[in-house]
C-alpha cells in the first residue's frame, strides 16, 4: 500500500522542480480556446446598452425601435419603468443580431428616458460624503492593556483619555493620511458567455473562476432544473476575483439564446467591463501611531473610510493595523456609498489597502526616528498576529540580502542625489491563508495504461492543470504528458471556486487522493503476478518495484495490462475542516522590498529593483511558482505607480474606462524582480498552501515606502504618479 | 460601431470628390489608430469611410532641392527609418517614443497630426468643449490644458508630431474643396482654439484634406531634439513635451530658435518668451532653465494640473540641453 503522505522531503521525483505547463503550447499557439473565442454555428452577438448616467430613475424604456434595425434578431430590456440605477454603465438592455454593426446600431436604436438624480462620487473626502448622508458606520473596535476600571460609566470617555495617556508616553508621535484608490480586475478577457441550448439543456461556455459553482445561477433565473445547465471554461483570459458569477449579463445571453434558438456570444464591451464587472474597494484613513524610541509601536488611533461601491462597504476592520497587532489600538471604520458599481473580490481581498493603510504608518515611524525602516519592521515583529514572526525574520534577512539592503539603505530623503535624480528603499510584508477548499477528483487508470483525472475545476492561467498532472505523475511514478487533465466542465466532479488561494491545495489534495487509492488498486493485481504483497510495491520511473528487491518490477503498461477489461476508477475527496490532511495547511508569512529611482523634476518613479520573499509551504511546480510571484509583483506595480478608476465628480462618469486611459505599466516599467521562495524542510512538511494571493498584497506599501525613503516625502495616496509625487514635493517645499 | 459605406479612392482627386461639405459626414481613414476606437464610441458616426491608404502619391518620403516631402500615409515607422530623416532627431525621437511596435507601424503622419484630443470628457460624448469648458473646469482635469486654455476649449492638442514639425518649419499641403484647389499653409495654421463647438481644432473644411507636410532642407542643419514626459513605458499621451529648433554659430551661440510645446494647450504651443530668453545666448544648464521657466510663465493652471507646469518647464530645458549635445538628466 502506499502512503498518502507527499514523499518525504528531497526524495520527491517531481515535485518541487522546475516545470513548464502542459498547456502551454496550446496557449502561446492560440489553440487553448476562451470563452471568447467559442464560436458556433449559427451563432449570433448581442451586446449590452449601458446606462450613460451614475444615478438615475427609468421613465420609460422602449427596445423596439433597434428591432426595425436590419440584422438585429432580438432586443430585450433589462430594466423596466420606475427602476432606480446607481452607477454609469449599469446594463439596461440587450441587443442580438447577425453582425457587430447591426447590433450597435440597434442599441443605439434603443430609446429610453432617464430621470437624473443626485450624483456622489468623491469615496476619499469623508466630509463630503457626511455632508451628503452617503456615510455608514463600519465598526469600531479598541484593545487596551489595561483593563477599564470597573467603576467607569463611560467607557468611550475613558478610552478616549487612556489613549491620550498611551500617546504622552511614547517617545514618537506619527499622524498621517494615506489612502489606495479603487481601481478594475481588467481582465484582458471581459466576463461574458457563449450560450447554446441542446433541447431543453444549456450549455454556457463562461469565462469564469467557477465552472462548478455556475450551472445554479443560471438554472435559478431560468427557471430550469440545475441539472440542464452545463458551464465550461476550458481557458479564462484573467478573473481576479470577478468572475465567481454567471451575472445578469450570462443569464441574458441565456435567455436570449433560448429565445432565438440560436447560439449567442456576450460579451461586455471594454467600458461595460470595467463600469459592471469587478472593482477592488478604496481605503483612505487617518491614523496616529506612537511608538518608543526603537521604533516598537506601543499605541494606534485610526479611522478609516472608503467605498465598495452603491453597497458602501469598506475594507475590513480586520486587516488595520495590517499583520502587526500592537499592544493597544482603536479602530474605526466608516463605509461610503458611491455611484459606482459594487466592489468584487480583488486578488486577496482587504489585504494589499490594508498593507498600505497600515505599514506606510510604520515607515513613517523610521522617518520620524531617522532609522533603518527595516529596523522599525524586525523591531516590531513580536507582535505581528499570525505567529509566524521567526519566519518573517528569516525571510527579512534573505530579501535584505537579495537587495543589498544594509549597503544602499540612507534615512529618509537623505540619499545621495544625481542631479534631479534620487533613490530609495522601501519594505512591506503581508500574510495570508490560503487553505485547500474542497475539491473532488475521480481518476481512471486504464488497461492500456492510460491515465485521466476528471476534476470540476478550472486553470486561472495559473497552472492548475499542470499542477494536477504533476501530482498525478508523482503518485503514480509517471510523467506529467502521461496524464490526461480534465478540468473545466461542470459535469466533472465538483471542485471549489478559484479564489482565494484555494485551488492549489483543494485540487492536489483531491488528486493525491485519487490516485493513491487507484494505485493501491493497481498494485493488489500485481502483487500476486511479482509474488511480492502489495505492501511492498511502489511505483516510480514507469514501473511497479519491489521497494525491497528492485530487481523485481514489472513496467507501467504490462501492470495495467493486468486490469483485464475493467479500467480502475477511483475518486479522491477533500473536505476542508472535515477531511483530516497532512497535504495541505494555511497560512503564509512574505516579505517584499522594493527600490526606485524618483526624478525629482518630473515626479516620475522608476522601479529600479524588487525583491520578493515568499512561503508556501510544499511547492507543486517552481516554475509556476515563481511565475504566481511575478505576476503578483506586477500587479503590484501596476497598483502603486498606475491604475486608478477615475469618476467625474459631477456626472459620476467613468472617465478612464478604455484601455487607452486607463494607465497600466508595461515591461519596461517594472524593472528588475527577484523572487525567492522560501521553502526549508519545515515549509515543505506543512504540506500545499496557496500562493496566488500573498505576492500581490505587499508591492503597493513597499513601493510608497521607497518613494518616501528616496524624496523624504511621503506621497500619501497611490498609485504615485508625476502628478501626486509633484504636488506632495510642492506641498512639502511650502511646508 | 454603426454601419458606414466605404471608399478606397487609388487618387487624391478621387479622393477629394468623395468628401463632403457637412462635417462629420465622412470620416478619412488612414491608420485608423484613432478614428476606429472613435467610431466604435459612437463619438463619430460617419456616413462615408473613404480609406487613403491606396494612394501612393501620398505615400513616402522624398527629398526635393528646397525641400524634404512626406506623404501624409506613411506609417511611422517607414519616416523614423528614412535616411532623409536623420537630420531630424526631434521627429525621430518621438516616434521612437511612442512606446509601441504597431503603433508604430500602423499610425500615419498625416492621421498622427489630425489625431482628435484623447480629452477623456470628449472621449466619452460630452463634446469637444465639454458644456462649453464647464465640465473640465469643475471636473477632472489632471490631463488638460495650462496655456491658451482660458476660452472654451481646455483639451489638450494630441498631435506628439506637430511639435517638433512646426519647430522645424513644416508646411503641410491642403488640398480642397475645389479639384484644383491646394496651398502650403506653415503647419501651425492647421491648428487654432475652437471657441464653440462647432468649430474643431483644426482649420480644414470638411471637404478638404492634407496630402502632405514638407520640411525646408536648410532646418537639416538646425540642431533639433524633442523631450517628452510619460508616465510610464506605454503608449499613452505624454504629460508635456517640448520640441527645439536652434541654429547656433560657430561659438555655439544661438542665432535662430523655435520652441514649441505639446499637451499642454489646445493647440502645439510656441513660445516666443522662451525663444526669446535663448537669443544671442550659449545653451548652458543655467540657460535651459531659465527658457523653461519663461515658456511657463504664463501658464494658467487649472484645479488639478498645476503639477503640469512643472513638467513642460522641464521638458523645455532638457529639450535644449539634448538639443545642445548637453545631458538631460532624469529618469
Amino acid at each position: 500500500m502506499v502512503k498518502l503522505d507527499w514523499p518525504k522531503h528531497g526524495e520527491a521525483a517531481l515535485l518541487g522542480k522546475r516545470h513548464s505547463r502542459i498547456d502551454g503550447v496550446a496557449k502561446a499557439s492560440g489553440a487553448a480556446k476562451y470563452a471568447y473565442d467559442i464560436v458556433e454555428e449559427n451563432m449570433v452577438l448581442a451586446r449590452a446598452l449601458g446606462c450613460p448616467h451614475a444615478h438615475c430613475r427609468i421613465k420609460s424604456i422602449d427596445v423596439s425601435p433597434a428591432l426595425k434595425v436590419p440584422g438585429v434578431v432580438a432586443a430585450e430590456a433589462l430594466k423596466k419603468p420606475g427602476d432606480e440605477i446607481q452607477w454609469q454603465g449599469d446594463l439596461v438592455a440587450v441587443v442580438a443580431g447577425e453582425t457587430e454593426g447591426a447590433v450597435a446600431e440597434g442599441l443605439a436604436a434603443i430609446k429610453v428616458q432617464y430621470e437624473i438624480l443626485d450624483v456622489f462620487v468623491k469615496d476619499d473626502d469623508l466630509e463630503a460624503a457626511q455632508k451628503a448622508g452617503r456615510t455608514r458606520r463600519a465598526g469600531q473596535s479598541t484593545k487596551l492593556e489595561r483593563d477599564i476600571p470597573e467603576d467607569v460609566e463611560d467607557e468611550e470617555e475613558w478610552e478616549e483619555k487612556e489613549l491620550q495617556r498611551l500617546f504622552d508616553q511614547c517617545d514618537v508621535v506619527v499622524e498621517g493620511e494615506y489612502g489606495i484608490p479603487v481601481i478594475t480586475h481588467m481582465c484582458l478577457e471581459p466576463h461574458g458567455s457563449t450560450c447554446v441550448w441542446e433541447g431543453d439543456k444549456l450549455i454556457a461556455h463562461l469565462s469564469t473562476q467557477n465552472v462548478s459553482g455556475t450551472p445554479g445561477q443560471f438554472a435559478g433565473p431560468l427557471g430550469i432544473p440545475v441539472t440542464d445547465v452545463t458551464v465550461h471554461c476550458d481557458f479564462i483570459g484573467g478573473g481576479f476575483g470577478s468572475k465567481f458569477a454567471a451575472d445578469v449579463w450570462g443569464v441574458a445571453a441565456a435567455r436570449l439564446a433560448k429565445k432565438l434558438g440560436r447560439p449567442v456570444q456576450l460579451m461586455l464591451d471594454r467600458d461595460l467591463e470595467l463600469k459592471n464587472a469587478g472593482t477592488r474597494p478604496s481605503g483612505f484613513i487617518k491614523v496616529k501611531v506612537g511608538a518608543d524610541r526603537n521604533g516598537v509601536v506601543k499605541v494606534w488611533d485610526s479611522h478609516h473610510w472608503g467605498t465598495y461601491g452603491i453597497g458602501g462597504g469598506v475594507v475590513s476592520q480586520g486587516v488595520i493595523p495590517y499583520v502587526f497587532d500592537p499592544p493597544n489600538r482603536r479602530r474605526r471604520a466608516t463605509g461610503i456609498r458611491v455611484n459606482a458599481a459594487p466592489g468584487r473580490a480583488w486578488r486577496a481581498p482587504n489585504h494589499p489597502q490594508g498593507a498600505v493603510l497600515s505599514q506606510c504608518a510604520y515607515d513613517d515611524i523610521a522617518r520620524a526616528l531617522g532609522i533603518d525602516s527595516m529596523e522599525v519592521f524586525i523591531r516590531n515583529l513580536p507582535t505581528v498576529s499570525n505567529g509566524k514572526a521567526d519566519v518573517y525574520r528569516e525571510q527579512i534577512e534573505i530579501a535584505a540580502k537579495l537587495m543589498d539592503w544594509k549597503a544602499k539603505w540612507h534615512p529618509h530623503g537623505k540619499g545621495p542625489r544625481e542631479g534631479s535624480v534620487v533613490t530609495g528603499l522601501g519594505m512591506a510584508l503581508h500574510t495570508w491563508g490560503g487553505a485547500a477548499h474542497n475539491s473532488t477528483a475521480e481518476l481512471k487508470i486504464h488497461p492500456d495504461g492510460a491515465v485521466e483525472i476528471f476534476l470540476g475545476s478550472q486553470d486561472l492561467g495559473t497552472g492548475t492543470r499542470t499542477v494536477i498532472a504533476l501530482v498525478v505523475a508523482e503518485t503514480l511514478g509517471l510523467y506529467p504528458d502521461q496524464v490526461r487533465v480534465n478540468i473545466g466542465w461542470s459535469t466533472y466532479p465538483r471542485s471549489g471556486p478559484s479564489g482565494g488561494s484555494t485551488t492549489v491545495g483543494g485540487v492536489s489534495e483531491s488528486s493525491r487522493r485519487a490516485a493513491t487509492a487507484a494505485l493501491n488498486q493497481l498494485l493488489q493485481k500485481v502483487a500476486p503476478k511479482l509474488g511480492v504483497p502489495a505492501e511492498r510495491l511502489v511505483a516510480r520511473d514507469g514501473r511497479i518495484v519491489d521497494a525491497q528487491n528492485p530487481e523485481t518490477s514489472i513496467s507501467w503498461k504490462q501492470a495495467c495490462s493486468l486490469l483485464g477489461m475493467e479500467p480502475i476508477v477511483a475518486k479522491g475527496e477533500y473536505r476542508r475542516g472535515r477531511t483530516k490532511t497532512n497535504l495541505s495547511s494555511s497560512q503564509v508569512a512574505g516579505v517584499q522590498m522594493a527600490e526606485v529611482a524618483v526624478d525629482l523634476e518630473t515626479g516620475v518613479v522608476k522601479m529600479k529593483k524588487f525583491v520578493a520573499v515568499q512561503d508556501m509551504g510544499l511547492i507543486i511546480n517552481r516554475k509556476t511558482a515563481e511565475s504566481q510571484v511575478l505576476g503578483g509583483v506586477i500587479m503590484g506595480i501596476a497598483y502603486a505607480l498606475f491604475e486608478e478608476r477615475i469618476l467625474d465628480p459631477q456626472t459620476g462618469a467613468f472617465l478612464n474606462a478604455e484601455l487607452s486611459d486607463y494607465s497600466l505599466p508595461r515591461l519596461g516599467d517594472v524593472g528588475e524582480i527577484v523572487v525567492h521562495l522560501y521553502e526549508p524542510p519545515e515549509e515543505y512538511e506543512r504540506g500545499v498552501v496557496g500562493l496566488g494571493e500573498p505576492p500581490v498584497i505587499s508591492p503597493g506599501a513597499a513601493i510608497s515606502n521607497a518613494v518616501c525613503n528616496a524624496t523624504g516625502v511621503r506621497v500619501p495616496r497611490l498609485p504615485l504618479t508625476p502628478k501626486r509625487v509633484l504636488d506632495a514635493l510642492a506641498r512639502a517645499q511650502k511646508g | 460601431m454603426k454601419n458606414f459605406e466605404y471608399a478606397a479612392p487609388r487618387t487624391e482627386q478621387d479622393a477629394l470628390a468623395l468628401l463632403s461639405p457637412r462635417r462629420d459626414e465622412v470620416a478619412l481613414l488612414a491608420g485608423g489608430t484613432d478614428l476606429i476606437p472613435l467610431m466604435k464610441k459612437m463619438i463619430l458616426t460617419p456616413r462615408r469611410v473613404v480609406n487613403l491608404k491606396n494612394i501612393s502619391t501620398m505615400r513616402g518620403v522624398q527629398r526635393l532641392s528646397d525641400f524634404i516631402v512626406l506623404g501624409a500615409v506613411t506609417p511611422l515607422d517607414e519616416l523614423a527609418d528614412s535616411p532623409h530623416l536623420e537630420p531630424f532627431p526631434a521627429v525621430r525621437q518621438v516616434i521612437a517614443n511612442l512606446g509601441s511596435m504597431q503603433m508604430q507601424c500602423q499610425m500615419t503622419l498625416g492621421g498622427e497630426l489630425c489625431r482628435r484630443p484623447q480629452c477623456w470628457y470628449f472621449r466619452n460624448g460630452y463634446g469637444l468643449l465639454a458644456q462649453n469648458g464647464r465640465l473640465v473646469e469643475q471636473g477632472d482635469n489632471r490631463y488638460h490644458a495650462i496655456l491658451g486654455n482660458e476660452g472654451p476649449a481646455k483639451f489638450v492638442s494630441a498631435s506628439r508630431l506637430a511639435p517638433p514639425l512646426i519647430a522645424l518649419g513644416a508646411q503641410v499641403r491642403v488640398l480642397g474643396p475645389e479639384p484644383d484647389q491646394q496651398r502650403w499653409l506653415p503647419l501651425e495654421q492647421l491648428y487654432r482654439i475652437p471657441r464653440s463647438e462647432e468649430q474643431r481644432e483644426l482649420t480644414l473644411l470638411p471637404n478638404q484634406m492634407i496630402t502632405h507636410v514638407r520640411l525646408p532642407v536648410e532646418s537639416a542643419r538646425w540642431a533639433n531634439a524633442s523631450y517628452e514626459i510619460k508616465h510610464g513605458a506605454g503608449p499613452q499621451a505624454p504629460l508635456a513635451t517640448a520640441s527645439v529648433a536652434v541654429r547656433m554659430d560657430s561659438a555655439g551661440m544661438v542665432q535662430q530658435v523655435r520652441v514649441v510645446m505639446g499637451h499642454v494647450a489646445p493647440v502645439p504651443w510656441p513660445s516666443p518668451e522662451a525663444e526669446q530668453a535663448l537669443r544671442g545666448q550659449v545653451i548652458t544648464p543655467e540657460v535651459a532653465e531659465q527658457a523653461g521657466a519663461a515658456a511657463v510663465a504664463a501658464a494658467t493652471p487649472l484645479s488639478e494640473n498645476q503639477y503640469k507646469v512643472q513638467l513642460a518647464k522641464t521638458a523645455v530645458k532638457r529639450a535644449l540641453l539634448l538639443a545642445a549635445g548637453l545631458e538631460t538628466g532624469g529618469l
